[in-house]
């Protein structure tokens, strides 16, 4: 059996042109995730912990290292696939879940949950039906179902963005800071469905303010610790 | 040999007024829009002693077609006693020294404007259309050399276009004369400002149509049988005016175009559009022997 | 409790996903200005592609020439579709303008570019269905009417004209026309600047929702990296008839990697 996900001494820099400067963020990281398996990313502020996270999603550019994506036909490396294989990756298999919404106007909450699962090729109505359940595990009220998100509190909108991430399991899935200005009720839902989906074989990896909340779900963890951020370039 | 010996002696005016050189233009854009259907033929349009927009164009045919044992009818709204279609006629006959009739059946050259004659045309008469805007485009496709192009690609969608904005705004199709058609499946022309009701006399008919606008440049022809369709929608047949049901108030005839005249009263009364069916129709109910030709329409109906 | 997830996992394939759209090598120029250099393209079924850039920097030129009005001093062009074998550009006019009404719907900046301004708004959208050979008038007004639904274009106008219309309203009519016959890729040419920001952002919400619901593949150009960034799964950076970075939206605003691209996007933010 495969791994899921096999990281090997993936770096990060953020060239700065304008400062003729490379920003390191982290390097030599290196790592197996397997089906299932949870994998706590920990460290102190500003180590890289978020930056690793959104390298793997391919929001940023690895500088080195391969990203080995397994899938049962083969796999591939998420450094450098191509942009189209990752936007279809992301859609179909791999998610991230962030603390902010992705703003849409004038669409209602139900139907932003419901979207993966219509993208999925699932009809209507089942799709509304199973948002709508989502939406009230998460502790969303009844008559905030039709509003349109871009107008909630940041706690309700965290909760629909959740819903919308959860709600269709997928192969690997990428936590940061989900729980960050959640009440305990959805703290506690979300936690729940995080169990259900790691024992349906989903892999994570997650950044948590506090590490307790998922502490029955880690599996393992990588330790992340700082370096000198600035190195010159010749530009 | 003296020049005298080689040339032709002096006349006032070539015959048919036209000279030679003129009519060879026009009778080979004569030949071209006969042998392209529909398509319009740009010809060097000579001066005539007429104002354009008067007829200049059809006159240029006629006189290109005629010899001195034509017989010519020239009509004006189907009228036969026009001034503007008495002139024509009488200056037709003296250049050519061909007779002039009033009579569609008996003439071999008709030239009109605004009408097609009720009586069927045969294969031996020619019909020339007096054309003031040639271009079935210019109400969607101000620019000419894009107009060309659309006729190039048979583009001609923005036509239905007309016809559905009158749809949507009046509740069916308004355009009354000039209505566009297709001829032999590929131009789309102009057939003059003849009625809706004269459009189907040129599908398939017998006898040879030009079309030629003077103040243009252009003509065009329906070579005889040849496929004219008025452009329609599937659900939205072509229908002519609904002249069927009216009576002439002179001859009593029914089932032709006619004209309203309104009456002191405020109604209005009806005669035929058709003058000369008119009179024919009158003089045979007075016991003359006049022979009505077998007319288009029968009892208001167009056989298909 | 919650209940278990009404999805199973499936099985994951590799992806290679072919094209819709291919170009390259397709170089331009206009007397000594070089518009496009040496610039290849590619766009993926229900993908939008964005391509950003200052004024001259070709991306206008690109999209014309995706919408075949212009043809390059050299470069292939292609669209998956059937039918359509071979290079594009050697399409004659009549072949160009059929594949121009029936495959590709275009939105101009200018909606006097695409719109009969003397014409009702049904109008216009018909004249498209009329090019691709429908003929019945019901026909013509339900699929005009549905386009312009589609386009959230309130009906109760589907019959004004748009000179009196406003410009975000154009805007729509212009959308209605390129929507109606379903093309396989939808160019929008700097649709929204000019708009006020109040009915920029209706109209991109409209967009959106359209990409949603049909998956629409589309192609945007614009200076407005707002504009981008709401729109493109993909993003093109162009200077001087030339890309300078392509990625992700998400990357190429987060993890800018050319020099260029990050002095424009630090520009924005």
């Amino acid at each position: 059996m495969h791994p899921v996900l096999e990281v090997r001494n993936l770096a990060k820099q953020f060239q700065m042109h304008h400062l003729g400067q490379r920003l390191h963020a982290f390097d030599g990281i290196s790592f197996t995730l397997q089906a299932g398996e949870f994998l706590l990313l920990r460290g102190p502020n500003g180590v890289g912990k978020s930056t690793l996270l959104r390298t793997l999603y391919r929001s940023y550019l690895p500088r080195a290292g391969q990203i080995w994506y397994h899938t049962e036909e083969g796999r591939i490396d998420l450094a450098t696939a191509a942009d189209v294989d990752i936007a279809l990756l992301r859609r179909r298999e791999i998610g991230f879940v962030t603390q902010f919404l992705i703003a849409r106007p004038r669409v209602a909450a139900e139907d932003i949950v419901a979207e993966p699962l219509r993208r999925a090729g699932i009809a209507a109505p089942e799709a509304l039906e199973e948002a709508r359940r989502w939406l009230a595990e998460f502790g969303v009220k009844r008559d905030l179902w039709r509003a349109y998100p871009t107008t909630f509190s940041g706690g309700e909108q965290q909760k629909v963005n959740l819903a919308r991430a959860l709600i269709l399991p997928q192969r690997l899935l990428l936590l940061d800071e989900p729980t960050a200005s959640l009440d305990a009720g959805a703290r506690a839902a979300l936690i729940r469905r995080l169990a259900d989906l790691k024992a349906a074989g989903v892999a994570m990896i997650g950044v948590f303010h506090h590490p307790g909340d998922v502490a029955g779900l880690i599996d393992r963890e990588i330790e992340l610790t700082a370096r000198e951020v600035a190195e010159d370039v010749a530009v | 040999m003296t020049i005298a010996t080689l040339t032709r002696p002096w006349e006032a005016m070539s015959y048919g007024f036209l000279d030679a050189s003129a009519k060879r233009e026009l009778r080979r854009k004569m030949l071209k829009a006969i042998a392209v259907p529909g398509c319009q033929m740009p010809y060097a349009s000579r001066e005539v002693p007429m104002a354009r927009g008067w007829g200049t164009g059809g006159l240029q045919v006629t006189l290109t077609l005629l010899k001195p044992s034509s017989v010519v009818k020239v009509i004006d709204q189907g009228a036969d006693d026009s001034v503007n279609a008495a002139s024509i006629r009488s200056f037709l006959s003296k250049v050519s020294g061909a007779r002039e009739t009033w009579d569609t059946t008996e003439a071999t050259l008709i030239q009109s404007r605004h009408r097609i004659p009720e009586e069927r045309l045969r294969a031996d008469q020619v019909l020339i259309l007096q054309v003031p805007n040639p271009e079935p485009l210019r109400p969607v496709e101000p620019n000419m050399s894009v107009a060309r192009q659309m006729h190039a690609d048979a583009d001609y969608g923005r036509l239905w276009l007309i016809l559905y904005e009158q749809i949507v705004r009046s509740g069916r199709v308004m355009q009354g004369a000039a209505y566009p058609s297709l001829v032999n499946g590929r131009h789309v022309m102009t057939p003059s400002p003849i009625p809706r009701w004269d459009v189907p006399k040129l599908h398939m008919a017998q006898h040879l149509t030009f079309l030629s606008a003077g103040r243009e440049k252009r003509l065009y022809a329906v070579p005889p049988f040849t496929r004219v369709e008025p452009l329609v929608f599937s659900d939205v047949p072509y229908q002519v005016e609904d002249h069927a049901a009216l009576t002439c108030h002179r001859s009593g005839m029914t089932g032709y175009f006619m004209n309203e005249i309104p009456q002191e009263d405020g109604s209005s009364a009806f005669e035929l559009s058709d003058s000369h069916l008119g009179i024919k129709a009158i003089r045979q109910a007075e016991g003359a022997a006049v022979k009505i030709g077998p007319t288009w329409y029968e009892n208001g109906k167009m056989p298909q | 409790m919650i209940a278990s997830p009404t999805l199973t996992l499936q099985a994951p394939q590799l992806m290679t996903t072919p094209p819709l759209l291919t170009m390259t090598g397709v170089s331009r120029r206009y007397g000594d200005v070089v518009a496009l250099q040496d610039l290849s393209a590619t766009v993926y079924p229900g993908e939008v592609l964005g391509i950003v850039g200052e004024s001259g920097s070709g991306k206008s030129t690109l999209l014309r020439m995706m919408n075949l009005e212009d043809t390059p001093d050299a470069g292939d062009y292609r669209l998956a579709l059937p039918d359509l074998p071979g290079n594009l550009f050697d399409l004659d006019r009549f072949a160009r303008r059929m594949l121009c009404a029936t495959r590709i719907g275009i939105v101009y900046q200018n909606p006097h570019l695409g719109l009969l301004m003397k014409h009702t708004s049904s109008g216009n959208v018909a004249e498209r269905l009329l090019i691709a050979g429908e003929r019945s008038f019901a026909a013509l007004r339900g699929r005009a009417r549905e386009a312009l639904d589609a386009s959230e274009f309130p009906l109760d106008r589907m019959d004004a004209r748009p000179i009196e219309l406003s410009g975000g309203m154009q805007q729509r009519v212009q959308l209605a026309k390129a929507i109606a016959l379903e093309p396989a890729l939808l160019l929008l040419d700097e649709p929204t600047t000019g708009l006020d920001v109040s009915v920029q952002a209706l109209v991109l919400d409209t967009l959106k929702r359209l990409q949603r619901d049909r998956a629409i593949t589309m192609v945007i150009v614009s200076h407005d990296l707002g504009v981008i960034r709401t729109m493109a799964d993909r993003v093109m950076v162009m200077r001087r008839g030339r890309v300078v970075e392509q990625g992700l939206a998400d990357q190429i605003f987060q993890d800018p990697q050319h020099a260029y691209t990050q002095q424009l996007v630090h520009a924005k933010l």
